[in-house]
């Protein structure tokens, strides 16, 4: 019949033959029959194995591929060679959510070390098990917050990434939520904006580094007045940076929450990636989303389980923190096996090549005099330049010579014009770097 | 045999190294210069170790897990299917790894195309018009689906509809979608059968319905044979019915929730079209709607014309709901697996699991408590063992199975039962495997009378035995710190 079928003739004799029964159709007798589907479906006809590695091999074909120099959310990371092959391996790949931890201990023990890592890195207290992506997990803090505080408004500066303002949008308006925004200012949050604005109303402050410009904004004092206001600090970082910058805890923020596609996850057409959140312990039980937890077994052998699950779906129903159920748990283990291959020094030098790279780009696109500069602000692998070169001319020019770059900041805010994205990651080089100088360099209009 | 293994965090050497980067070579001018104020303060504790420990480490904990390959796993309401090898070399063809999500349509022509076949099979094999491949996951699916029902509803300046109806035997997900979308749940009962209780719907619906969630089959694998007329009573009180795609399984190849006057569904790919649940995720959980509903649809979207495949933002949609395309490499497998069976092969796989299902539920419902006759669809549910004089409990039943090699059936869901036993073998399963299984499950039956003790106490074979979860839930040891800090203060 088919390979995926294993049932012969004999057997579905056999089968029916037990359960009373002439033709496999009987066993749907409670179905109504003007809702029984009569016939076939009109859907293309089954391909084989040959023909299916034709036909992906085509569709492969119809995408061009570049070497990438924006970001905005998606980074060309280095993807070590080892974490497929485990990420690949049947008992994590094809397992259920660890429900029975007794058969159970690898994805548990990932988990653990996962949430172990990200609390490092963000330095906050909890993780949980994961989140779709940065978005999501966005308004997942921001539902976090309103539960915590019992407010109904949000204060979240204008300068974060329109995806993220998007999902926040979209999340609050159904939930009767109401945003407000904070001005952005030369690049950065207008920080100076927040004391007017904040209100007793405000369940949180909002913020993102590196932000939308890539400018690594500088939150001294912050929380600060956040807490004063009995209002909760949610910043949402690139994780991969905050092994050189400084973390969500340090800047004594309640919620760190964000996306790991920056510690080397494909970029693969956005997704699947994951999404993190990190709080203080105090918050935990208001968090969402699965937390493993370490314990015993019943001969004292150290062991690992899902716990605190009284805030989850499956048991509280719609008193629940959130309704997340699956989440993105292979993705979890890609990122324990990147984290475990790269450890600090690893981390330290995709920072440090990514920073260098950056920061060679900015200067020769300088030189060129075709650029010149947007903001004079501390940024990190990603940065914003102002340009007089036509848009539609530095994009085409740009395909035709294989980059993806010089994303225009106008798509996203009309009044963002002349203004262009660009990130570098530890896998461009010198020479890329030079190649895509040289191209832009040389327009002329 | 299972090697014991350390936390990664215990396993480090500081100096060793399992990454391979180049040198920085960019000289003078671009040496890192934050201000400190920027800076991070604290050390960074990750693990150093070198290539080969990291693989020991990971493939050592992969041996502690049961997967599909390991073996049954017949998780009711999961769909354990087999997640075929073809689905994974397709995902990892490089071209796919490498698209930016804001390159523009032109250049990415190929993945445009794959969602949007994907989109016209998937309404195709479900009876709805339109559907949208980026909510990540089940769940999200439901709330996006409740996202579009309340647009409609506000669209036409009706703001009262805040209540959504809710069986008592669906999954927990459905209210608790209802709940962060901003509305209210109301309980429906079930009848005896474990059906909706039409008496009590209609004592409930009113012009503040929004709408009905439902699951067909529902959590106890039993069609809700009154379908008709539940549609016509939502519809008519002015509400929208809402598809959860879990079960959907047990309709390909038998009826589709289009033609039984379903609005809003989602589809759990990860379930019904054998993606791999990766140990909880990620999924995808695409959602379909009815002709008039196709405003609504989240942004981005994909669209097409005169062979063009472009993507637009829709000033209607309830607005963007994931960063990008969602789960793309997982709604891709779908797509491939879609593709292997084909018009030929995808209407025998209602048929076959819920062959299965019967099968299993047959030669079992003298041993095990079958609390409703007549024929399951693609799972079934028993309360129990028929003989609980022991006191072994479902419980130990379902641990006592992991000795024998099987994973365990869902447990105590539904929760219409005290002791629940939820079985789904899917199609995937042979005659063999369902009799193996089925003696095995006689067998503990059998030893929860003779040596109770033996299923109280199981597993005994598996790499650790029952864990003491109040422990966890107490202690409160949720990082490696946590645990460093809590052997230092014994």
């Amino acid at each position: 019949m088919h390979k995926y079928f294993p049932h012969t003739e004999h057997d579905l004799r056999e089968m029916l033959q037990f359960l009373g029964l002439n033709d496999i159709k009987d066993l749907f007798q409670d179905v109504p029959s003007h809702v029984k589907f009569p016939g076939d479906y009109n859907i293309p006809l089954q391909m084989n194995e040959i023909e299916l590695r034709a036909h992906f091999a085509k569709l492969a074909s119809l995408n061009q591929t570049y070497t990438i120099f924006s970001g905005l959310g998606a980074y060309d990371h280095y993807e070590p060679s080892v974490i497929p092959f485990i990420t690949s391996r049947q008992e994590f790949l094809t397992s259920y959510t660890p429900y029975q931890p007794e058969v159970a201990q690898g994805t548990l023990q990932y988990i653990f070390e996962y949430q172990s890592m990200i609390c490092e890195l963000t330095g906050m207290d909890v993780s949980n098990a994961s989140m779709y992506d940065g978005p999501t997990s966005a308004a997942e803090a921001m539902f976090m917050a309103e539960a915590i505080t019992k407010r109904p408004k949000m204060l979240v500066s204008s300068a974060i990434f329109p995806h993220i303002k998007e999902v926040l949008k979209t999340y609050a308006h159904y939930r009767g939520l109401e945003i407000d925004w904070i001005p952005a200012t030369n690049g950065h949050t207008d920080l100076t904006e927040i004391q007017t604005l904040l209100t007793k109303e405000h369940a949180m402050v909002f913020v993102q580094k590196t932000n939308l410009f890539g400018v690594i904004e500088d939150y001294t004092n912050l929380a600060d007045l956040v807490h004063a206001n009995g209002s909760l600090l949610v910043i949402y970082a690139d994780i991969a940076t905050l092994a050189l910058i400084k973390t969500p805890g340090e800047d004594q923020a309640d919620i760190a929450v964000g996306d790991c596609q920056t510690l080397g996850i494909p970029i693969g057409f956005g997704g699947p990636y994951l999404g993190y959140m990190a709080v203080k312990k105090t918050h935990v039980r208001k968090m969402p989303g699965r937390i493993c937890g370490l314990s015993y077994d019943k001969n004292g052998k150290r062991s690992f389980v899902l716990t605190l699950q009284a805030r989850e779906q499956h048991i509280r129903r719609e008193k629940a923190n959130s309704n997340i159920c699956s989440n993105q748990s292979l993705m979890a283990l890609y990122i324990t096996v990147y984290l475990t291959l790269l450890g600090p020094s690893g981390l330290k030098r995709v920072n440090e090549l990514s920073y260098q790279g950056a920061h060679y780009l900015y200067q020769e696109l300088l030189k060129t005099k075709k650029f010149e500069v947007a903001f004079d602000q501390p940024f990190l692998k990603e940065f914003t330049i102002k340009s007089l070169i036509p848009a539609p001319l530095m994009q085409s020019a740009l395909q035709q010579a294989g980059f993806f770059g010089a994303y225009p900041l106008a798509e996203i805010d009309p009044e963002l014009e002349n203004l262009y994205n660009f990130a570098v990651t530890e896998k461009r080089t010198k020479a890329e770097i030079d190649a895509l100088v040289h191209v832009l360099g040389g327009l002329s209009w | 045999m299972v090697r014991d293994t350390k936390i990664i965090f215990e396993q480090s050497v500081p100096g060793r190294i399992g990454y391979s980067l180049p040198n920085p070579c960019y000289g003078e001018g671009c040496q890192i210069d934050i201000p400190a104020s920027l800076k991070r303060q604290s050390s960074l504790n990750l693990p150093e170790v070198s290539e080969l420990d990291a693989i020991r480490h990971f493939t050592n904990l992969s041996f502690k897990n049961h997967g599909v390959e390991t073996g049954f796993y017949p998780r009711g309401s999961c769909t354990m299917k087999y997640n075929p090898k073809i689905n994974e070399e397709i995902a990892s063809i490089p071209t796919f790894n490498q698209l930016h999500p804001l390159q523009n349509s032109a250049s990415i022509q190929g993945v445009l195309k794959i969602y949007d076949e994907l989109a016209k099979i998937l309404s195709e094999l479900s009876g709805l018009h339109q559907y949208s491949l980026n909510p990540f996951a089940g769940s999200h699916g439901e709330l996006v689906g409740l996202m579009i029902m309340k647009a409609y509803h506000e669209s036409r300046s009706d703001f009262k509809r805040r209540k959504v109806l809710v069986p008592d035997s669906a999954h927990g997900t459905n209210p608790a979608s209802v709940a962060v979308c901003g509305m209210e749940v109301i309980e429906i009962k079930s009848t005896d059968k474990g059906t909706v209780d039409v008496e009590d719907l209609k004592a409930h619906l009113s012009d503040e319905i929004a709408g009905m969630m439902l699951t067909n089959p529902n959590t106890l694998g039993i069609f809700e044979s009154d379908i008709c007329q539940i549609q016509k009573l939502v519809h008519d009180a002015g509400g929208l019915l809402y598809y959860d795609g879990a079960n959907l399984n047990a309709l390909l190849g038998m009826a589709r929730p289009g033609d039984m006057g379903f609005d809003i569904m989602h589809i759990n790919l990860h379930k019904t079209f054998s993606t791999p649940h990766g140990g909880g995720g990620p999924g995808s959980g695409p959602v379909g709607v009815v002709e008039k509903l196709v405003p609504f649809l989240p942004n981005p979207q994909v669209k097409k014309q005169d062979g063009y495949y472009y993507i637009e933002q829709n000033k209607d949609a309830i607005g963007q709901i994931s960063g990008f395309f969602g789960n793309f490499k997982v709604w891709l497998r779908a797509y491939v697996y879609i593709l292997t069976l084909g018009k030929e092969a995808i209407k025998h796989i209602g048929p076959l699991a819920t062959l299965n299902a019967n099968y299993i539920k047959e030669k079992l419902k003298d041993v095990y408590e079958l609390p409703i006759e007549g024929f399951c669809m693609h799972e079934c549910v028993f309360d129990g063992l028929k003989d609980q004089s022991t006191g072994v409990k479902t419980l130990d039943v379902a641990k006592r199975l992991l000795d024998f090699g099987f994973h365990a059936p869902t447990v105590y869901f539904p929760l219409l039962f005290h002791q629940s036993i939820m079985i789904e073998p899917t199609e995937v399963e042979s005659k063999q495997t369902l009799d193996e299984f089925v003696q095995v499950m006689r067998q503990v039956a059998w030893e929860a009378k003779e040596q109770p003790e033996l299923v109280k106490n199981a597993p005994h074979t598996t790499p650790i035995s029952r864990i003491d979860e109040v422990y966890a839930a107490k202690k409160m040891i949720l990082t490696y710190k946590d645990y460093v800090l809590e052997q230092s203060k014994s």
